[in-house]
């Protein structure tokens, strides 16, 4: 089924047949475009009220979830120094990893014989549970009965551009919609002036870059909108120079009336979506700047993420996370691309959970202490893991790194019906290889739609001729992480 | 589609056991025990009543309509008899021995049918096993889902001219073309719109054609044209503009997927604006698309291959390229080939054929191994970067060329004695022409992310990630005692940056100290450091001498390079180092080089032999090429003069001292040598490659070997053998190809009316959309044919039709019978695409600067609009008319492409698209409004209203609105224009802070003799004109 097909065309319809009635009956007053335009969806469209390419539409059952705050950690966090505690790589530290163990194996940058490297951080178990986590982690150690952890996660790709696209888009090929695209897709957009897929960045560019967020074969208007990091949240967001809010006001009306005049003398309903688009992006230039303030929030709050206004930062983003699903964004997706430690990963896992633990744990708290977190699926992790074995390389300036390692990674979950302080998988004793609950990226993906609403083989869209969806051919829900 | 990776995992058997993953694909040997199966049922069998319900709740999950895993569907009697994977699953008569009674049995413990749901009953069993020997009958008729054999599909059949259509209404079509629209619309109860009025009409066909609105000069003069061909000759004009090969080239460009960087995660820039060069080109000059075709596919193997015919091919070239460190380079090769296949199914040939990448899919028209077999055709090739030096350069160097000869000349006029002491040289050439032992490299490796592809020849081409520095380790045995010297090859090579031998973006290297480590064979403790004492090269880079590659240090940043004058460059290097003593154990030797290459800036060898010689003392590197040693093995009277003077050429240069001077003017003259720009190509390769099919599309997973082929559901392959991407290129480009004329009038067609009549143009497929009128269709791709495959005598077709002449206003009876107008009973309307906006606003303000081609360009981009970009990449904004270029000459970067182009649909060129979205956003909204550059362009546009405009404000508002539209504004709108004008008129009236920073993006420049109160006014009105959707709309 493809529950989204031709809503277009019946939205279409629907308003023109409204519209021509308008026209017929009173004229084209702006009383009946004003009607019109007010219901309006970001994107679009005086389609309609009730159907429309953004408008919230419900998915095919009952969700357990309705936003999700993805926090991906680009570059791949070294799951061997912060969750998966091996204490077998203390016992053979600095030995070649067995062959048996490596075989067959790609590397992107160590030898296949490379040495064991037991990981410098101090593990110990927190929670009812007695989840282990290192000492690199002390905020997270404080919500871990909140979290559901798995340690089971594996990929397909291992070089970073396609492992991020793979796990942004399920595929390594370029040209498939992104996550948050498809549930938008899926979902509609329940803000009113605000867009239903936002982008946030900290840390360095992006691997996989804008295919990240992108809509691939998808209309435009489920693409994820970037908000950027200083200067106007969304791009050209602010007037020109010169031009105040009234000034813009009043250009739009008389924009409003040569373009309805014209739609008198022509009749094509497309220039009434492009009235209501300005008057959307009019309403944007006011809600944007709102959402971002930062210094509207608490000390209280902006202490516990670690957040400065006017700084921007991950904890920063965190916060603007939780405000954006407030105003009703359904996705949002931090990028925080950092991880890839080749190098002295003791010291870069340790900076970047500097910049990362208070606030991810902070966001946890928050949303529960709200009320929100029982419907808001958080999700943290990155594109793959990292080896254990040690990744070294004089000349290269390399040492006491870890390379990438797709066979086993960690992610965790909190909220949104996922089962808190669960510890779902379980690796080899060198952490090498999974042993126990593998949940691949394609499983990830169809949990994460389950979760939504979607059964994830009914979500497609016909391109080029076939179905396509998320998960492609595959992925099994991961009913184990479920409450 | 799972592409690689986990099977590597087998090797772990606790893993295959619980893996999700596990493959059906077993080999037959599996011990079967027949005695096992339930008997027969001893009843009549009926299929309908018996045997389908059993498929349909056990079987069709997996083998139906959705899913064939294993390549089998049960759903479909001809596909089920047919079978799987493994051939048929069944055979009348023979249940006992049919696999599809052994699976659902569970004779094999590890693979049971179903995999999934309950397991058949031991009854259910006995009726399949009694249906099979009962004969298996299937009546015809009572499949659950039909099926359409390819075969019959209309698309794969060669489009018929199809005799025009009788229609009632004679007077309204102009062209045979019209008679199909027309004879569809009377069917259908409908009468076509009037005729557009003439102003609607020019800036209509200005936008199709050459994408740039009319001037209102332009539209005056067509309005005051009462010839009965004015509307012809308004067509001429423009299909001869050469800003008609931007408009039509930049279509193509989408199915090219062009753009200026490499893509994946540095996406770092390549020069390939050449090909856009060529593109535009051959559009304007009218190359028939049969020629346009062969050219992109396979313009370096024409026997009369040019320099523009090889620069077609980058058409192929556009593919991406991952540099990312770690990667395999093989990996990305392949992914660069499987996207050639991709653009090439999708542009030429309107099919979509990725998914027989992995697997052979029920419907689809190619097979698993069809899709090899043309990957067969693609796969023997180097990917160089080629030089392409403009007519002027290409002139100039044939006057250095003639000066340095005069050089020469006048040094062989002064000198008797050269020819005597040529002889001599000659016999000292003879003399180091020495017999080196090349060595096989038994293992080596370079830095970080380097990877090495071993050639046949021994040499080591090193590609994946270019680390800035490294240090090769190179490893190899040799039984040679009396070992006195060591080569070291630099060799350059097409798959290196501009041809190598270096790895450095100009082809360079610095090797900056090698040493050499020895080892006995049968005694590994042992090792010896060999010393050199005497290092010669064929030629080091004034700096750079040979001598310090063995002057025992790096740190001084000297060692041997290779970058010689312009026009000498990126050519093989050699280097010859002696040693102290000589060496080698009686019982062979360990090698071990390691050549360290510190210098930084990727300047490491890109391809590189090593050899060794025994007994030779007093060595020298050997200055000559294989040419020029094929030249010196002739005796002289047998060789030509130019052959002489190549080897007098090296002859001077190796006497440096004696000509002095005039090597030194020579070098003068060689300096003056002019580089052309390098375009990425394709050139068939040195070393052939063997195509196997990669099992479910792993790359590691290699079956069996193909040979070049066609799917076998189009036109034959002309016969001949060894068939190569040339003989590939023409077939594609045969008339008999069904599928080329049709894919590529159709996309015409879309431009000019917003959808196809095959509304899907990457996929002409069994699954594809019928076509809205099928004869029409026919009739262009036949006349498209018969008019030797000219595109602009198609769209002079087009658009002097009736049907594109049509007005497109819409009445609601019309819009609800046809809202996306399928039938063209009306004019097209909708926006133009996102370049066009660009280029009406620069147009429109009079700062577009209308250079067609060169090297993409850097307009103002949004601050932070490269923030989530790879890499924290540079922009550099272009000066002066640079910054004002159509927006097709916009540097394209692909992971952060231009952000106001994309917001508008603008594909991102990672692959090819063919069929653009056309949204309507707040983004947009948002962009046009507030962007800089289109503030730039209100301000600039206000500036020239407020000038050209007139003497008062109620013209200038017409002149304004005759700029955006081409037409005069109604009383309603003109009030409405003056209305907002005298409001920001008396708004900025004392305020010019404000009127400044509205009116001028650059207050460094103050216009002259203007008032910027009443320009700041006119900016507040342009913009709105400019935001107007008219302006942006084809209508």
């Amino acid at each position: 089924m493809n529950f989204h097909e031709d809503l277009n065309n019946e939205a279409r319809k629907l308003v023109t047949r409204r519209w021509f009635f308008k026209q017929c009956g009173v004229g084209l007053g702006s009383i009946g475009l004003a009607s019109l335009l007010n219901q309006s969806m970001f994107g679009a469209s005086a389609r309609g009220k009730v159907i429309d390419p953004l408008s919230p539409k419900p998915p095919h059952f009952a969700p357990k979830a309705k936003r999700i705050i993805y926090l991906f950690q680009a570059g791949a966090p070294s799951q061997l120094d912060m969750f998966d505690y091996k204490p077998a790589l203390e016992k053979y530290d600095g030995q070649p990893v067995p062959a048996e163990v490596v075989k067959g194996q790609n590397y992107a940058f160590i030898r296949p014989d490379a040495e064991l490297f037991a990981s410098k951080f101090k593990f110990a178990q927190h929670g009812q549970n007695g989840a282990w986590l290192s000492d690199a982690l002390p905020h997270l150690a404080e919500v871990v009965d909140d979290i559901t952890l798995v340690k089971s996660m594996t990929t397909d790709a291992f070089n970073h551009a396609p492992a991020q696209i793979f796990m942004s888009t399920g595929s390594t090929l370029f040209g498939r919609p992104s996550m948050g695209s498809w549930v938008t897709y899926g979902l509609g957009n329940e803000s009113e002036n605000l867009p239903g897929f936002v982008v946030l960045s900290s840390g360095g560019g992006l691997s996989g870059g804008s295919s990240l967020y992108g809509c691939g074969f998808l209309p435009t208007v489920y693409q994820g909108v970037t908000f950027r990091r200083s200067g106007d949240p969304i791009l050209s967001l602010s007037n020109p120079a010169g031009i105040t809010r009234e000034m813009q006001r009043k250009s739009l009306d008389t924009l409003k009336n040569l373009n309805e005049h014209h739609l008198e003398v022509t009749g094509d309903p497309e220039i009434a979506t492009r009235i209501n688009s300005f008057e959307m992006a009019y309403r944007m230039q006011m809600s944007a700047p709102e959402l971002v303030d930062l210094t509207k929030e608490s000390k209280e709050t902006l202490d516990m993420y670690g957040a400065v206004p006017g700084k921007a930062s991950f904890a920063n983003n965190c916060l603007l996370a939780r405000r954006m699903i407030e105003r009703g964004v359904r996705f949002v997706q931090l990028f925080h691309e950092a991880w890839d430690h080749h190098t002295d990963v003791t010291g870069g896992v340790k900076k970047q959970c500097g910049l990362t633990d208070k606030a991810s744990a902070a966001l946890i708290k928050d949303l529960k202490q709200r009320g929100l977190l029982e419907d808001t699926l958080v999700i943290w992790g990155g594109e793959f893991g990292r080896t254990p074995m040690v990744e070294t390389n004089a000349e290269a300036g390399r040492s006491m790194g870890r390379d990438h390692h797709p066979q086993a990674f960690t992610m965790w979950f909190a909220g949104g019906g996922t089962k808190p302080g669960l510890v779902l998988g379980e690796t080899d004793e060198l952490g090498f290889h999974i042993t126990k609950d593998r949940v691949h990226v394609h499983d990830l993906h169809a949990t994460i739609l389950h979760q939504l609403g979607f059964d994830h083989t009914k979500l497609t869209y016909r391109f080029q001729g076939r179905d396509f969806r998320l998960t492609d051919v595959h992925g099994e829900i991961v009913h184990k992480i479920l409450a | 589609m799972r592409r690689r990776g986990f099977m590597s995992l087998k090797m772990l058997p606790l893993l295959l056991a619980t893996s999700l993953f596990l493959f059906c694909h077993r080999g037959d040997g599996v011990d079967i025990d027949v005695s096992k199966l339930p008997p027969p049922a001893t009843r009549k069998i009926n299929f309908v009543a018996d045997i389908q319900p059993i498929f349909e709740k056990s079987c069709y999950t997996c083998h139906g309509e959705k899913m064939q895993r294993g390549d089998l569907r049960l759903d479909i009697k001809q596909l089920a008899f047919q079978g799987g994977t493994h051939g048929a699953v069944f055979t009348a008569g023979k249940s006992a021995d049919s696999r599809l009674i052994h699976l659902v049995a569970g004779l094999d413990p590890d693979l049971v049918m179903p995999q999934k749901g309950d397991r058949l009953t031991s009854e259910q069993v006995s009726i399949l096993r009694a249906w099979i020997d009962q004969g298996a009958v299937w009546p015809d008729g009572v499949d659950k889902a039909k099926f359409v054999d390819p075969k019959d599909h209309w698309a794969f059949k060669a489009p018929v001219r199809p005799a025009l259509p009788k229609v009632k209404n004679k007077k309204w079509g102009r062209n045979p073309m019209d008679a199909f629209v027309l004879a569809r619309l009377e069917k259908e109860k409908l009468s076509p719109s009037n005729e557009a009025d003439k102003v609607t009409l020019i800036r209509r066909l200005s936008l199709d054609l050459v994408g740039l609105p009319p001037t209102i000069e332009e539209v005056d003069q067509f309005l005051a044209d009462k010839s009965a061909d004015a509307y012809d000759k308004l067509v001429e004009r423009l299909l001869s503009s050469p800003h008609y090969g931007e408009r039509w080239g930049r279509h193509w460009l989408d199915a090219a997927r062009y753009a200026d960087t490499n893509g994946y995660e540095k996406d770092l820039p390549r020069t390939i604006w050449p090909y856009r060069d060529w593109v535009i080109d051959a559009i304007n000059k009218d190359l028939p698309f049969d020629e346009f075709t062969i050219q992109q596919i396979a313009g370096d193997l024409l026997p009369n291959a040019t320099t523009q015919t090889r620069v077609a091919t980058g058409f192929l070239r556009n593919s991406m390229l991952n540099e990312e460190g770690g990667i395999d380079p093989e990996q990305f090769r392949v992914e660069g080939i499987i996207d050639r296949i991709d653009a090439i199914g999708k542009s030429f040939l309107g099919l979509t054929v990725a998914c027989a990448q992995c697997h052979n899919h029920k419907y689809d028209p190619v097979s698993h191994k069809e899709y090899y077999q043309f990957f067969a055709f693609l796969n023997n090739d180097d990917e160089p970067e080629l030089e392409v030096p403009s007519a002027a350069q290409l002139k100039e160097r044939e006057k250095i060329q003639k000066t340095i000869s005069k050089i020469e000349d006048e040094l062989l006029a002064q000198h008797a004695d050269i020819p005597e002491k040529m002889q001599a040289w000659e016999e000292r050439m003879r003399e180091i022409n020495y017999e080196w032992e090349v060595l096989e490299p038994e293992s080596y490796f370079g830095a970080v992310g380097t990877k090495f592809i071993k050639q046949s020849d021994h040499s080591l081409l090193a590609l994946g990630s270019s680390p800035p520095y490294s240090g090769y380790t190179f490893v190899a045995k040799t039984k040679a005692t009396n070992i006195t010297g060591v080569r070291v090859e630099a060799i350059a090579d097409p798959n290196l940056p501009n041809g190598g031998p270096g790895r450095a973006p100009n082809g360079n290297f610095v090797l900056s100290e090698i040493s050499l480590e020895i080892t006995p064979l049968d005694d590994r403790s042992r090792t010896n450091q060999i010393t050199f004492t005497n290092a010669t090269a064929d030629f080091s880079q004034p700096g750079f001498p040979v001598s310090t590659a063995i002057d025992g240090t790096t740190t001084n940043k000297l060692g041997w390079a290779g970058e010689d004058l312009p026009g000498r460059r990126n050519r093989n290097r050699t280097a010859v180092f002696e040693t102290e003593e000589n060496f080698g154990f009686h019982a062979g030797t360990l090698l071990t080089f390691d050549l360290k290459q510190v210098y930084g800036g990727e300047l490491t060898l890109g391809r590189f032999r090593l050899s060794i010689l025994t007994e030779k003392r007093s060595l020298q590197a050997d200055p000559l090429s294989q040419t020029q040693r094929d030249i010196l093995a002739k005796t002289p009277s047998k060789r030509s003069k130019a052959e002489q003077r190549e080897l007098f050429t090296v002859y001077r240069l190796t006497e440096g001292k004696r000509f002095a001077e005039a090597n030194k003017k020579i070098d003068e003259e060689q300096k003056k040598w002019p580089v052309g720009p390098r375009t990425l190509v394709l050139a068939k390769t040195e070393f052939p490659r063997e195509t196997h099919i990669f099992r479910r599309g792993d790359f590691k997973s290699l079956g069996e070997q193909v040979s070049p082929g066609t799917p076998a559901i189009l036109h034959p392959l002309p016969k001949t053998e060894n068939p190569n991407r040339l003989d590939f290129a023409k077939w594609l480009a045969d008339k008999k190809n069904p599928m080329l004329a049709r894919v590529t009038m159709n996309r015409v067609w879309q431009s000019y009316f917003g959808e196809g009549l095959v509304t899907t143009p990457e996929d002409f497929g069994t699954r594809a959309e019928k076509a809205s009128h099928p004869e029409l269709l026919d009739w262009l791709a036949t006349e498209f044919m018969d008019r030797n495959w000219s595109l602009k005598e198609m769209h002079r077709l087009i658009v002097t039709s009736a049907t594109y002449r049509q007005s497109s206003k819409i009445t609601p009876k019309l819009y609800e019978l046809d809202q996306y107008n399928t039938l063209l009973a009306r004019g097209p309307r909708f926006r133009v695409e996102a370049e066009i906006i660009r280029d009406i606003g620069l147009k429109t303000s009079g700062l577009l600067d209308p250079t067609i081609g060169g090297a993409s360009v850097y307009p103002t981009l949004p601050d932070g609009a490269l923030a989530l970009a790879w890499g924290n990449p540079k922009w550099g904004t272009s000066e002066g008319g640079d910054r004002y270029r159509r927006a097709m000459y916009t540097f394209w970067k692909r992971t952060a492409p231009y952000p106001s182009m994309t917001i508008f649909d603008a594909p991102t060129a990672d692959f090819s698209c063919v069929r653009r979205n056309r949204s309507n956003t707040p983004l947009q909204a948002l962009t046009t409004l507030n962007d800089a550059v289109f503030h730039e362009i209100s301000q600039a546009m206000a500036l020239r209203v407020y000038k050209e405009g007139g003497a008062d404000d109620r013209s200038r508002a017409i002149f304004a609105f005759r700029l955006c539209t081409g037409r005069v504004p109604d009383g309603f709108e003109l009030k409405e224009i003056l209305a907002l004008l005298d409001d920001q008129k008396s708004y900025f009236e004392d305020r010019t802070d404000k009127a400044i920073a509205v009116a001028l993006s650059d207050t460094t420049k103050f216009p002259e003799d203007v008032n910027l109160h009443r320009v700041a006014a006119w900016t507040m009105v342009t913009r709105v004109l400019l935001n107007m959707d008219v302006t942006i709309t084809k209508e």
